[in-house]
């Protein structure tokens, strides 16, 4: 069914298509119409969940791993200081192996307090074990929580659907909202091998000395890798049933560019008429979408950087003291590989500010007119 | 015969507890009345260790490790968790030492308190980071050494109230224990097993390496503690119904509890009538308090 809904209410339906049994949340702007719909769903019995009203997103992660462990689908949604506020949990729900799936809005940190879009949270997160999926449309959204639980419930991990404050969280857009008893088909009961069960008694995250540690932390790692084909293979078979396909990165008039643009999440949408404006100028220009960032899609950005004249990052967030974390790990990715093609990078659009047309276009001329970056980062529309 | 404490083992030998270790009595007797068909949340405490390294364990029931402020929110979801995979009777036990309950975990507590999640809360209480190496916790009483309260400069701040926290939330059920009286613990899980909602059991567990007393002292002390009136046995209903279950007819000093604990040792006679005003002032407050209960 097509309906127009905003961005929080495309997450608030994924859970409920998914059959999420256990949410336990906290408010926070620009996240609350999350929680507030996924409360009347569940209150109205369209949901056959419980709700857990939690006093903090630290015991909103807590109990969604306390759920997650028995085999009941948990989910949860945050923003910004409350996703800090849950990153000692993320920890311990990545490294419980536990398949829980978490709505992020993206939002900036105080001080000083903002509340429009900005990476920097969830990029923080980004060692955890977590994985995170970087959406570019409301669509996307709701389509993403329930490929995760597909992905997450294979490798048992957890795995963050994000969003941008605002451009996303609270733009109304045309969402296909699938049939329920196809998702079911797409996504069948969750069935955990490893649970909390009375009549198989097992302690889950003792003390575990340096014999075996390292083993538990490579198996993650492993997990992550196995995450990469998985994502791909469940987006074909999304695709199938449901008409989309989602993968690692989306390409978009990449056949012959000659400069590649990356980005993610809107800056990525608002890209697609940059870039078709730009074409119809005759210039040889693609954009590259970063939709993964963990795991990081390394080997499939090799493959698509190579032979092209010029690649340029677009960051909405910043590493103090280094760069944008999208560009460090391009470069990274591409350190190894001979001839590879030089890489701009630019910060854009933090705390909320608008990355327009405009601006967008303003970074593609330093990139065709520069031969080789001129600094290691550009600030784009700094007023100072 | 009928026996007062259970005969069933849950938990097995071979833990990891010290000599005398309360807490591990503790685990034992309240295994005992609660059976199998049980689920632990445990956080950062010394029954993380007591437990058994990986890939050991020593409870008998499934146990999840979770981070030291989470006990009872890990518990909440485990109980919602249970109850839509259509397992309701499957009952579900925080299990917390007084750091992560009188402090850290204090928070996560009071939200599934207020929301009265159906849980068992109990804080096994050794007053103070013994895990850690025995630093002070709001749980540690007043005059006790520590390592971060040293002697010259030893704890000057009353123990945290946890009790009347607890009371303040109106949850269904409330009481105290000790090791000493093991009739009356299992009598209060048996009752607890009857009860919806949030219970919260407070057992002190004397600890010999943080209280340095001899580990054979251990039982003496949960009863001298509850005989000299410092931990008083009571429970309360609703928050606001109280009933002590242990009353002191002829109570033994402060000094006979405090003296055989080289944490105390350095007290003079003047802090020590402290300590006795102190407790004696609190039993006479709960016994009003049992009073105004039976109006």
């Amino acid at each position: 069914m097509r309906s127009v809904i905003m961005g929080n209410h495309a997450l608030s339906y994924g859970a409920k298509l998914s059959r999420a049994q256990v949410i336990a949340a906290y408010p926070i702007t620009p996240q609350t119409e999350v929680v507030e719909l996924l409360s009347q769903l569940c209150a109205n019995g369209d949901m056959k969940a419980k709700f857990i009203k939690v006093e903090s997103e630290h015991s909103a992660m807590a109990a969604s791993m306390g759920a997650s462990a028995t085999g009941a689908r948990a989910f949860t949604a945050t923003s910004s200081q409350g996703l800090a506020l849950m990153h000692e949990v993320l920890h311990w729900a990545a490294g419980a192996r536990l398949p829980i799936v978490m709505g992020n809005i993206n939002r900036a940190f105080g001080p000083p307090w903002s509340i429009w879009t900005e990476q920097n949270d969830s990029i923080a997160q980004r060692d955890t074990g977590w994985l995170q999926i970087y959406a570019s449309s409301n669509q996307e959204v709701l389509d993403s929580i329930i490929q995760s639980y597909k992905v997450a419930e294979k490798i048992s991990l957890p795995i963050m659907v994000i969003l941008d404050a605002f451009v996303l969280s609270h733009t109304y857009e045309v969402v296909d909202i699938p049939e329920q008893s196809i998702v079911d088909k797409y996504l069948p009961p969750l069935e955990m091998e490893y649970k909390l069960d009375w009549k198989n008694p097992h302690a889950f995250g003792g003390l575990t000395k340096p014999d075996w540690y390292y083993e538990l932390r490579y198996q993650i790692e492993e997990a992550q890798e196995q995450a990469k084909k998985l994502i791909v293979d469940t987006g074909k078979e999304f695709k199938e049933m449901f008409g989309r396909e989602y993968g690692l990165v989306e390409e978009y008039k990449m056949d012959d560019a000659e400069i590649v643009l990356i980005s993610s999440s809107t800056i990525a949408s608002t890209l697609h008429v940059v870039i078709d404006e730009l074409r119809e100028q005759g210039k040889k220009v693609g954009l590259l979408r970063i939709r993964v960032f963990r795991p990081f899609p390394s080997e499939e950005l090799r493959k698509i950087l190579k032979g092209r004249k010029k690649v340029a990052v677009i960051d909405r967030n910043i590493s103090f003291g280094h760069e944008g974390a999208f560009f460090t790990e391009t470069k990274a990715a591409l350190f190894n590989e001979k001839d590879h093609p030089p890489i701009f990078g630019f910060i854009a659009g933090l705390g909320g500010r608008d990355v327009t047309p405009d601006v967008l276009k303003d970074i593609f001329n330093i990139v065709e007119t520069t031969e080789w970056p001129e600094k290691d980062i550009y600030w784009i529309g700094v007023k100072l | 015969m009928k026996l007062s404490i259970p005969e069933r083992e849950i938990m097995s030998p071979g833990h990891l507890a010290c000599q005398g270790c309360g807490a591990a009595l503790a685990m034992r007797y309240v295994l005992k009345s609660l059976g199998k068909r049980v689920i632990y949340s445990v956080p950062a405490c010394c029954w993380s260790v007591i437990d058994g390294p990986f890939p050991y364990s020593s409870i008998g029931v499934p146990l999840f490790h979770t981070a030291f402020e989470t006990a009872a929110a890990v518990a909440s979801g485990i109980k919602a968790g249970l109850e839509i995979q259509n397992d309701e009777e499957t009952r579900v036990v925080a299990w917390a030492g007084d750091g992560g309950t009188f402090d850290i975990g204090l928070q996560a507590l009071s939200g599934a308190a207020e929301r009265n999640d159906d849980f068992i809360y109990v804080c096994y209480d050794n007053e103070a980071y013994m895990n850690t190496g025995i630093q002070r916790s709001s749980a540690t009483p007043w005059g006790a050494w520590t390592t971060t309260t040293p002697v010259k400069h030893f704890k000057k701040e009353r123990k945290k109230n946890i009790v009347e926290i607890l009371a303040a939330h109106r949850i269904p059920y409330i009481a105290t224990a000790s090791i000493a009286y093991p009739e009356d613990l299992i009598k209060k899980v048996e009752k607890i097993k009857t009860i919806k909602g949030t219970k919260f059991l407070h057992i002190i567990s004397p600890c010999p390496p943080g209280w340095k007393s001899p580990p054979e002292l251990s039982v003496k002390l949960a009863k001298l503690a509850v005989q000299s009136k410092i931990f008083p046995i009571f429970e309360i209903e609703n928050g606001i119904k109280y009933k002590i279950n242990i009353h002191v007819k002829k109570p033994v000093s402060v000094k006979e509890y405090l003296k055989p604990q080289g944490r105390f040792k350095h007290l003079t006679d003047q802090d020590i009538e402290h300590i006795q005003q102190d407790a004696d002032a609190y039993y006479e407050w709960l016994l009003k308090q049992e009073e105004l209960s039976n109006e």
